[in-house]
């Protein structure tokens, strides 16, 4: 059933992200991987946190549902000075982010809603060295897009492969270019944690409500089935 | 059995005596006769009236928490679907029962084409549901605006910016509907309010008159005859049954298998892959950045897609507001002399046909970016459109039509046509190799079933 409905909402969402000529990375999503969930949170307030927020959801819920002890998120996850009620707040002023960025970083609540996990799982693995950019990155995902790489120590240096084609140049691949910190296989668990978070924080009720949903549907049947029976008592004189 | 008037009765007959609930009660329900053979297509009025119920309760519990506010409205609509208690189902139900109001009323009007429901005496319910479907999407449209997402944002925008394509009054006109030069807090406010309080009241009453007017003249029945002609000795029409408790027993069963295909998009689906709620739409309002593509949520974009497809702006809104006059003119465009589609002749099942193929199609059209072949497509398809309505005062008359009974017909059941459809199962996965005979797949039954489907449907288009 879940494999059908999947199947059917992919076929729906095809054609919705296709950009450019690169195509997106399948990222591996499971909510119900709290370690992966509990690593992501790790991830983000480490490395995303310092510019972007995700001003929609609290320490305590992140707590609660990634069943986490408060004290250990206090500790080991949220930065010094957050408090438990307190939203992911970023730590950089809206000011100083106009004059380091131009504009103020987006709020990240509902990346994953707005984007997609695919997308951002293949944006975030998608930069590549650029002298010309402002922060020598560029990215095969979103072409001159504002942000420096985060990750880049994790990952190392990725260089670009373009294909002439007359004027037009197109990307068609990446290739390493010095080793970073993590593995290829590691970095890529580490970014899937990160859009597994990402994904969650975007609607942290949707494990619950599938889970609901089950109880709903088979209410409804049972209830389907009385009402078909009365229906047959009662039309039985209708001919 | 003679019953001692109890205090409760006793209440209840100074309130009968005031006021006729009894009266109306029978007018409408159980002294309200309907035709016996209603089928599949007759389940969508019902239908329409329980998502509007849903559309009120979960409106008014959003209503508690949303805040109408530019500044606030966005965060708001978060908050409920993150702290209220129970917040997002409200929320999913409200989102999902606009798409599932759409389904349902155009199921409902589709029924009205296949079996003549619109014609001579029920004109005017045509009417007042044409103007139901009119103060729907008024109710759609400004309703999207308030979670104050980009698509909600440029979506309105792009759509009030029509009205500046009217010459001389135009911009003026943009102007008063947006209360600003641009989509604002003013016009956030102002749709809040006829959203939630204006159309949903004007719903109302057409509502209640659309009822009225069909128990003035009756109900219409997939044979399109009428049952009064025949009525047994106490004046009751012998094709006919109380609609209580008959049609509230059947209608039960239609809204349970609606809650079914309900529940499972709120709890498994409820964006639907961007067509119920769209991506774009998770992002807050912003006036400095437009989205590459704007698209309107899939509802309009049978009516966008023939606006788009029309060179001239203007000429694109005449085009986009004639779509919808076009349809309450229908019972005095469409001059065939019967009802359904049962005894109709096969230029009109054609036509209809055709004309079903070109509405799903520029709904799709509606959906994707501009380019060159979809254009052409989506004019081609608007060509269709209006050609469906506006020959029709020639192309009906020409129709062959088939004797109508005098009484209506009753066809089988579902159930019972399941040893049929066991049949055909049979004839494609049976497989007989000498002797016994075991499942797989029957090629030469399967071609059969096929020649057999097609003859039906060519005979039934005749």
């Amino acid at each position: 059933m879940k494999k059908l409905l999947s199947l059917l909402l992919f076929s729906l969402s095809l054609n919705v992200f296709a950009s450019g000529g690169v195509t997106l990375q399948d990222a591996d999503v499971d909510l119900s991987d709290k370690v992966s969930l509990q690593r992501g949170a790790k991830h983000f307030v480490t490395y995303c946190l310092g510019c972007h927020s995700a001003k929609q959801i609290r320490y305590l819920r992140i707590a609660n549902d990634l069943g986490l002890d408060e004290k250990h998120v206090l500790a080991d996850i949220a930065p010094e000075g957050a408090g438990i009620y307190d939203q992911l707040h970023t730590a950089m002023n809206k000011h100083d982010a106009e004059k380091w960025f131009g504009t103020q970083p987006p709020d990240l609540s509902l990346i994953a809603r707005s984007r997609g996990a695919d997308w951002l799982y293949s944006y975030l693995k998608g930069f590549y060295t650029d002298k010309n950019r402002p922060f020598g990155v560029n990215n095969a995902i979103f072409e001159d897009v504002g942000m420096p790489n985060p990750l880049w120590q994790l990952q190392g240096e990725q260089k670009p492969v373009f294909e002439m084609d007359g004027e037009k140049k197109t990307l068609t691949k990446l290739i390493k270019g010095s080793e970073g910190t993590m593995s290829e296989k590691e970095f890529d668990t580490a970014v899937n944690d990160l859009v597994n978070f990402l994904v969650y924080v975007g609607e942290p009720v949707q494990l619950e409500r599938q889970q609901m949903g089950k109880y709903v549907l088979f209410f409804l049947l049972i209830f389907l089935a009385i009402s078909y029976l009365l229906k047959k008592e009662y039309w039985k004189d209708v001919h | 059995m003679n019953l001692k008037p109890t205090r409760l009765r006793m209440c209840g007959n100074w309130v009968l005596d005031r006021f006729p609930l009894a009266q109306v009660w029978n007018e409408h329900m159980a002294h309200y006769y309907a035709p016996k053979n209603f089928n599949f297509w007759y389940f969508f009025g019902s239908l329409a009236l329980l998502v509007l119920v849903n559309q009120f309760v979960t409106g008014i519990l959003l209503t508690m928490n949303y805040k109408p506010d530019a500044k606030f409205a966005f965060d708001s609509v978060e908050y409920i679907m993150r702290d209220v208690n129970w917040g997002w189902l409200v929320r999913y139900m409200h989102s999902t029962g606009a798409s599932a109001f759409f389904i349902v009323i155009y199921l409902h009007m589709f029924r009205g084409l296949l079996y003549g429901s619109f014609k001579q005496p029920r004109e005017l319910i045509w009417i007042f549901g044409m103007l139901l479907f009119v103060a729907l999407m008024a109710e759609a449209f400004m309703g999207y605006l308030l979670p104050w997402g980009q698509m909600s944002y440029w979506g309105a925008q792009v759509i009030i910016s029509l009205f500046s394509a009217i010459p001389v009054v135009g911009d003026d006109l943009a102007l008063w509907i947006r209360g600003d030069y641009v989509i604002s807090d003013a016009t956030l406010n102002r749709f809040f309010a006829f959203h939630v309080i204006a159309v949903p009241l004007v719903l109302v009453l057409l509502v209640f008159m659309h009822i009225v007017a069909l128990h003035e003249v009756g109900s219409n029945n997939p044979d399109g005859v009428n049952i009064k002609k025949s009525k047994d000795p106490w004046g009751h029409p012998t094709d006919g049954i109380p609609f209580h408790p008959y049609y509230t027993v059947k209608d039960v069963v239609g809204v349970a298998v609606f809650m079914i295909f309900f529940a499972t998009v709120i709890f498994y689906m409820p964006e639907m892959g961007g067509y119920f709620l769209e991506h774009a739409n998770f992002i807050p309002a912003d006036p400095m950045k437009t989205p590459e593509h704007i698209a309107p949520v899939w509802y309009f974009t049978p009516f966008y897609s023939i606006l788009r497809a029309i060179p001239d702006k203007f000429a694109g809104v005449i085009g986009m507001g004639g779509s919808i006059v076009v349809l309450f003119l229908l019972p005095w465009l469409d001059r065939g002399k019967v009802k359904s589609i049962r005894y109709r002749g096969g230029i009109y099942k054609k036509a209809l046909m055709l004309f079903v193929v070109s509405f799903i199609a520029l709904g799709y059209l509606g959906t994707q970016p501009v380019t060159p072949l979809a254009t052409t497509m989506a004019r081609i398809f608007t060509a269709y459109y209006f050609g469906f309505f506006l020959l029709m005062p020639i192309y009906t008359r020409w129709e062959k039509l088939k004797p109508v009974p005098s009484h209506i017909t009753m066809q089988p059941t579902l159930e019972e046509r399941i040893p049929e459809i066991k049949a055909v199962f049979d004839e494609v996965t049976l497989v007989t190799e000498g002797e016994n005979t075991k499942r797989g797949f029957n090629q030469t039954g399967a071609k059969n079933v096929l020649i057999r489907t097609a003859k039906n449907l060519k005979e039934s288009l005749d």
